[in-house]
């Protein structure tokens, strides 16, 4: 417990300060978080669901936390251009974990819609943040997401009412900014009402090289016949650590698209719970993870079909190289009684070199009969023969490796529902297998 | 087939399970519970050299430091290890029966019961068996004629005495001691079971044959199975096991260890069924195997086949460990599960060697209120070049409250294994049994046809005789389940 330890000792310290400069609503579950946390710790390997990451010599290091909120001097519109060109986005940054407080050029929002930092919309719309803040992620059963309650200040907003349909993409760029070893604790809340549409493309970079640890919790909620999409799209650097747990409930005739992608990275682990809540409610989870040197992937993903009718269609696809290591779980819970359930879950992985190491656990947990579950896996290299015929058209065996390990990934873009994003990213993929993409594109920083 | 089919599935169906006698023999029960005292006393009954009390007692001490395992997908009720009895000989004389008159007619009845070729004039069968009720085993058929050949096939004690230095050799060397909770108890209090070598070159002439049964109340029955196939042979070894039915439930904690040396072959079937318990749930075996074999040498071939229908709860994974270069393995499975029965079973799928392959094939038929998992790992290390896996596990769900899951693990460390997996899920399709009905065949019958050809991959892969019987289980198992 000694990696709690350090963490308990400086909730207790400073618990007022805190609370000072966060908002009632992200105080109230404190006590609790606190109470589960000092109770199940971090998780071990020894848990099924964290056999592959071990999460408490990950917190052990030294960080610095910026609990008093100081200002970050930095303005992300002058350095920062994580463009998408053909796209227009309303474009928000979070700097660590703090709500970015400049204007918002391009943001254009329909009447109604909410979106900004989650510590001033509590202040402002206390009983909406109440309502759904803390409900998804359940402290009591996950170490990571106790945590992040415990120290979390502040973050995200995003709220559409009944029938509302935000056409624009919004796009957030979450920042990591320090000149010592930093961590961050956000907390990202996103409510669609009835009928509410939205898009939602979140990518991470990290701008210094020190060491980051970034802890977030997303929780979604989208009512019934609600459409949302989220993309969430990594490159940060060798020396990041990443926890994201990610709580979706869908209620009837809902559509979610999540789709997560990790160019770049130290370690990452996502952690993924989606609960079909509602009839006719269809989930579409996607993941892609490229990834070499020492960087690591853990992908785990929970999908709880608690209803009849509902469908869930789940893809992730990893390349390592190097050293790498990725692991991916997946679990598919039917629940007595969710007749006419679909469910397919495909988990296809290619292992460049002989260090590089893959786990892969994609699991069924079945209790009605009427259903249609299937899941696959495979763990191989390239086609041979593919390769071959290539070469034998002229195609060097160095270009013809990529152009496969480009089209084997394409599969998750593919899964995407922005056309002018697709493009960016088929760009970026290619950039980062012929090893160009060094760090993040478009950012005024790394071009210098 | 000329006689009215449906007559005979009927016939089958209504029979329940008809293994439930027990046999009143005199049996040789020692005082419940275990310490180290029970320890030596199985192993002083059993006349046993001191390397091998020794062996027991490290286990013990070991077991004693562990814990009953929680992560299978099984609700076990808690065992009280200090209810049982860890010895029960049915035989109680000196040292096991010399010849077949020697063995207790009542026995002998019960194994006829169980349609087991004991006697002589059913060499026809072409079996060679060695039975094993509670912790003894009672009778080794067709010694002779193997021992021409140079086969070693008798039951564990007697190759302690007659050929130790095998047994010092092979004992725990696939499955050590401290493997795993039940090994451990297992090691400590291991009571029979068989010893096969088959020396260099020697293919066995005959299907060679162990069958359980546990028939004293309250004992657990902990038999251990040891396998040798030296160079250029080939065994093909059967397994089966019977209990009756007690309301109590009755635990079962085997070790099966299998070495495979050059170019070598073992098939390994079992059909598996120990008491289920009754419809409400009450009664049956818990199963808690531990089975493993090593493909130790170059090109050695490993086969493991297993009907799995009886028992309360089945916690069995009859694993391989391809460390020879080229070698193969095999693990086919059909698991019934109905009523209240739970099911948590599959294999290990180890890859050291260079070029090694394997393959599953899993099984799963779920009906009543029962729960059946798929539990698989397949690892493949980093000097394993060019292995290949492929493993398949399907799931039939017949009714509403029964539960069928699957959890595969596969852990690749080397870039050239090519590893794949592949599950379904399903009930049987109403087009099916439409069809079926329209030809005139009952709904059940239709069930029973279409669940033997689900199982038909795996049952092609058992010898005749058991493949026959295992047929007939699979009805029998379902029965009811329909409707």
């Amino acid at each position: 417990m000694k990696s709690e330890q350090q963490y308990i000792d400086l909730f207790s310290q400073c618990e007022a300060m805190i609370c000072r400069h966060s908002a009632e609503a992200m105080n109230a579950p404190r006590a609790k978080a606190f109470a589960d946390f000092e109770r199940i710790g971090f998780p071990t390997r020894k848990q099924e669901k964290y056999k592959y990451t071990e999460v408490a010599d990950l917190f052990a290091p030294d960080y610095g936390l910026n609990l008093n909120r100081l200002p970050i001097p930095v303005n992300p519109y002058e350095v920062f251009k994580c463009d998408v060109p053909n796209m227009s986005t309303s474009l928000y940054f979070v700097v660590n974990d703090a709500f970015d407080k400049h204007d918002h050029p391009a943001a254009q929002l329909p009447e109604g819609v909410l979106f900004g930092s989650l510590k001033e919309m509590s202040e402002q719309h206390p009983e909406l943040v109440k309502k759904y803040y803390g409900k998804l992620a359940d402290t009591a059963k996950d170490g990571v997401a106790a945590f992040n309650t415990l120290f979390a200040q502040d973050g995200v907003l995003m709220y559409v009412p009944r029938n509302k349909v935000v056409e624009k993409p919004i796009q957030l760029v979450n920042i990591l900014r320090a000149d010592v070893d930093f961590m961050v604790n956000r907390r990202v809340l996103v409510i669609l009402e009835e009928g509410a549409q939205a898009k939602l493309l979140v990518c991470d970079h990290a701008m210094d090289n020190v060491n980051f640890l970034s802890t977030q919790v997303v929780e979604v909620f989208a009512g019934e016949n609600a459409v949302f999409d989220l993309y969430e799209l990594e490159e940060t650097h060798d020396s990041t650590v990443r926890f994201s747990n990610l709580y979706v409930r869908q209620e009837a005739g809902s559509n979610v698209l999540l789709n997560g992608m990790t160019l770049h990275n130290g370690t990452t682990r996502n952690t993924t719970e989606v609960t079909l809540a509602g009839r006719g409610a269809e989930i579409n989870l996607c993941g892609m993870a490229i990834a070499d040197r020492n960087e690591q992937v853990d992908n785990h993903t929970f999908i709880d079909h608690q209803v009849p009718d509902c469908t869930s269609n789940e893809l992730f696809k990893y390349v390592l190289d190097h050293q790498a290591t990725g692991a991916f779980a997946g679990k598919v819970l039917v629940r007595e009684g969710a007749q006419r359930t679909c469910s397919q879950q495909t988990n296809r992985n290619i292992c460049a070199t002989r260090e590089a190491r893959m786990y892969t656990q994609p699991q069924l947990e079945i209790y009605a009969d009427d259903v249609k579950c299937s899941h696959g896996a495979t763990v191989g290299q390239l086609d041979e023969n593919a390769l071959f015929y290539m070469q034998q058209r002229g195609i060097s065996l160095q270009e013809a490796r990529l152009l496969l390990m480009f089209a084997f990934v394409n599969e998750v873009v593919d899964q995407i529902r922005m056309e002018a994003l697709k493009d960016r990213l088929h760009l970026l993929v290619e950039k980062r297998f012929r090893g160009e993409l060094n760090k993040c594109q478009g950012c005024a920083i790394c071009k210098n | 087939m000329q006689v009215e089919p449906n007559k005979y599935v009927k016939e089958l169906t209504q029979e329940k399970y008809k293994y439930g006698f027990t046999t009143d023999v005199h049996t040789d029960i020692i005082e419940k519970g275990l310490d180290e005292k029970v320890v030596r006393l199985i192993s002083e009954k059993k006349g046993e050299p001191d390397w091998l009390l020794d062996f027991r007692l490290k286990a013990f001490r070991y077991w004693q430091q562990l814990e009953m395992p929680t992560w299978a997908h099984l609700t076990i009720p808690e065992i009280d290890y200090q209810a049982i009895s860890y010895y029960a000989d049915p035989t109680r004389k000196k040292d096991g029966p010399k010849s077949l008159d020697e063995v207790d007619p009542e026995l002998i009845k019960t194994f006829d019961k169980l349609g087991i070729p004991l006697e002589e004039r059913l060499a026809l069968s072409g079996m060679a068996v060695d039975a094993v009720m509670d912790s003894v085993s009672v009778k080794t058929t067709f010694k002779e004629t193997l021992m021409e050949k140079g086969i070693i096939f008798c039951s564990i004690s007697e190759a302690v005495r007659e050929h130790p230095d095998l047994v010092k050799q092979y004992l725990g060397s696939v499955v050590g001691y401290r493997d795993n909770f039940f090994a451990a108890l297992n090691s400590a209090v291991f009571s029979d079971g068989s010893f096969v070598y088959i020396p260099k070159g020697v293919r066995c002439p005959m299907e060679l044959s162990t069958y359980f049964r546990i028939n004293a109340a309250n004992t657990g029955q902990f038999e251990r199975t040891l396998i040798v196939a030296d160079d250029d042979s080939y065994v093909s070894y059967l397994e089966g096991c019977t209990a009756p039915m007690r309301d109590e439930n009755q635990l079962h904690a085997a070790i099966v260890e299998i070495v495979v040396m050059n170019r070598a072959e073992v098939k390994y079937s079992t059909v598996q069924n120990w008491y289920p318990g009754d419809a409400e749930g009450k009664g049956g075996v818990y199963n808690f195997v531990t089975k493993r074999g090593n493909c130790k040498g170059v090109d050695s071939k490993l086969s493991w086949t297993q009907v799995e229908t009886g028992s309360a709860i089945t916690w069995k994974y009859p694993s391989c460990i391809l460390s020879g270069d080229n070698s193969t393995a095999e693990f086919y499975s059909v698991a019934v599960t109905n009523h209240f029965q739970q099911a948590d079973t599959g294999t290990k799928m180890i890859h050291l060697g260079k070029n090694t392959r394997s393959t599953i094939v899993s099984k799963g038929i779920s009906a009543g209120k029962s729960q059946n998992s798929y539990r698989g790992l397949v690892r493949v290390s980093g000097r394993a070049d060019n292995a290949r896996n492929y493993s398949q596990c399907d799931s039939l769900l017949l009714g509403s409250h029964c539960g069928a899951h699957t959890f595969p693990y596969m852990d690749i460390h080397n870039e050239t294994a090519v590893v794949e997996h592949e599950a379904t899920t399903s009930k049987i399709s109403e087009d099916q049994i439409f069809y079926c009905n329209q030809r005139g065949i009952s709904t059940e019958d239709a069930v029973g046809l279409i669940v033997n050809g689900y199982a038909k991959e795996v049952l092609n892969k058992l010898p005749m005789e058991f493949a026959v019987e295992a047929q007939k289980l699979l009805s029998v198992s379902l029965e009811g389940s329909v409707g």
